[in-house]
């Protein structure tokens, strides 16, 4: 016996390398995604965050062919994207669905023809399914600095532009007649919205990374109509997830089928969507005898 | 303030002048050689149907549309603003007191420190609307009176020389409709600020208007009400003959045939709205 948390935490989870940088990165993401996720969602750019975190499949499967870290193909392409998008009209809302639909296409066709390449002309095995759905335990630890930089850039930018955003969120008009420039401040929270999509594209896969940039935001947004402490539940959310996520897979080894952990994606997001429903059950148990109230 | 280049060579009896500003919209012209003066503290009714140029020339004096001739003076004290009925999701995360600070400081970079005397002059700006009680609450679950009135406060909050508001009695119950008329005649009265209104029909604000800006089809009339709403002047600018007939305290403007004036609405029942 090692103690009462034996059956929780299975022995080495504390003293395993690939743990500590899961750990490490995949909460510096879970916590950037959560707080770039609550301007997502409030400036209702979850379907361009979706079409950010697809295009990047593109740049991660052009990263393992030319041997450098999915990272770096994963941001340069959302934040390509993302600046086509503004060009094209992401700011109107029909123009922005068009453009981003074009622009997802396009990028998508190109990711299949990549990662055709990937599973032919390397001997990288796996690299499919990394990209896509991620593989928090294989993170190289080299890419911890570059991680540790994205990630302040884009908290930077939307800390930096947290009232015009907000402001914007409410009226273009409004933030223009107060001074603000709402197609630049638009456009560069895309930028960190891109920024925190690769991030999360590293931690659970390009496919599954908008769920951890919406989800805990969304969930946030059900507990409190404080800007500053849906940022700091979003944030909460998406660690608790991660971190749980990982100590499941790393349980998982142990589980059926024997010997082959289970995803840790699959933890993440799953239990993203279990904090979701409880906040949403919350809302409609505080908002029901308000209602009723309005009738009466 | 964007309108900083035009505040330029206004008497200090003038807080607006609007120097026969003329808008061209997609190649059609909106607006033509629109003129009229705003002085401190007035409260002016810019009155005409939907699609005469009201939202336009608003649009026009914020300096969010060019204006193709004409100019647009404002008095250094600056505009504040109240938009049309802004479609509020209720997830946003702004409580009232939120949105009434950003008129404050919405377009400063960074987080804001919390400040005592930035939250009680929040406190204080929503009293004077009659909101202090709503200051936890989110705007996008309040009603569309209690949205006007805390939308009111945003833009009141800069302490802005002049008001402009979009339609604010659109959408209104009679009961909110004229709340929301005696609040703003009461702050452009006690803090001295310029009010320029904008509605399709100019009865609830009868009452309280010192003067009326009649628009209609881009062309604009001016002056004390009881001059301007006459059969003489509405029938020039309407290029047409039009009645103007009071009943029961009301005024209505009446085509001497129907179809294509686009007249003010005059719903028959007032309760029906």
């Amino acid at each position: 016996m090692n103690g009462v948390l034996a059956p929780v935490i299975e022995p080495g989870f504390f003293s395993s390398s690939p743990v500590h940088v899961a750990l490490l990165v995949g909460g510096v993401v879970a916590v950037v995604s959560g707080i770039v996720g609550m301007f997502t969602v409030v400036r209702g750019q979850s379907y361009a965050g979706h079409a950010l975190a697809d295009l990047s499949v593109t740049g991660g499967s052009g990263s393992v062919l030319i041997g450098i870290s999915p990272l770096w193909g994963f941001a340069g392409t959302s934040v390509a994207a993302a600046g086509i998008m503004d060009l094209i009209g992401v700011q109107r809302p029909r123009g922005r669905d068009l453009a981003t639909g074009i622009v997802r296409g396009a990028g998508l066709g190109l990711a299949a023809l990549l990662l055709y390449w990937d599973t032919t002309h390397t001997s990288t095995t796996g690299a499919t399914i990394t990209i896509l759905f991620g593989s928090m335990f294989t993170i190289d630890p080299a890419v911890i600095g570059v991680v540790v930089a994205f990630s302040v850039a884009a908290v930077g930018i939307v800390a930096a532009l947290y009232r015009p955003l907000l402001l914007s969120s409410v009226s273009s008009d409004l933030a223009i007649v107060r001074g603000v420039r709402p197609r630049l401040a638009g456009a560069l929270c895309l930028v960190a919205i891109a920024l925190a999509t690769s991030l999360s594209a590293l931690t659970i896969g390009a496919i599954l990374s908008t769920a951890l940039l919406v989800g805990p935001a969304a969930a946030a947004l059900r507990l409190t109509a404080r800007p500053g402490l849906v940022a700091a539940w979003s944030a909460l959310i998406g660690l608790v997830a991660t971190w749980l996520g990982i100590l499941l897979a790393y349980d998982s080894y142990y589980w059926p089928p024997r010997g082959h952990g289970w995803p840790v994606s699959f933890f993440v997001v799953f239990l993203i969507l279990i904090f979701y429903l409880l906040a949403q059950a919350r809302r409609g148990r505080d908002a029901r005898p308000a209602a009723a109230g309005a009738e009466a | 303030m964007m309108t900083d280049h035009r505040a330029q060579a206004l008497s200090p009896d003038e807080m607006l002048v609007v120097d026969g500003v003329t808008v061209r919209l997609g190649g059609r012209e909106i607006l033509h050689d629109v003129r009229f003066s705003i002085r401190p503290g007035e409260f002016v009714g810019l009155i005409g149907s939907n699609g005469a140029g009201k939202t336009t020339l608003l649009r026009a004096i914020l300096g969010l549309l060019p204006a193709a001739a004409g100019q647009v003076r404002v008095a250094a004290a600056g505009i504040g603003y109240v938009p049309q009925k802004i479609q509020l999701d209720p997830d946003v995360p702004l409580r009232a007191r939120d949105l009434v600070g950003l008129g404050l400081d919405g377009h400063r970079l960074g987080i804001p420190l919390p400040s005592r005397s930035r939250r009680k002059r929040v406190d204080e700006m929503l009293q004077a609307v009659d909101a202090g009680h709503l200051a936890g609450a989110r705007v996008g679950e309040l009603s569309g009176g209690e949205q006007q009135r805390i939308l009111i406060a945003h833009a009141l909050i800069s302490r802005p020389g002049l008001l402009l508001l979009d339609e604010p009695l659109a959408n209104l119950d009679i009961a909110s409709e004229q709340e929301v008329v005696a609040l703003l005649a009461r702050i452009a009265r006690e803090q001295n600020i310029s009010v320029l209104i904008s509605a399709h029909d100019m009865n609830p604000l009868l009452p309280v208007m010192d003067r009326i800006v009649y628009l209609a089809k881009g062309r604009a009339a001016s002056g004390p009400t009881d001059e301007v709403v006459r059969t003489e002047v509405l029938s020039k600018l309407y290029g047409q003959h039009v009645d103007v007939i009071h009943v029961h305290g009301r005024v209505l403007v009446v085509a001497a045939r129907d179809g294509g004036l686009g007249l003010p609405e005059e719903p028959a029942v007032p309760a029906a709205r």
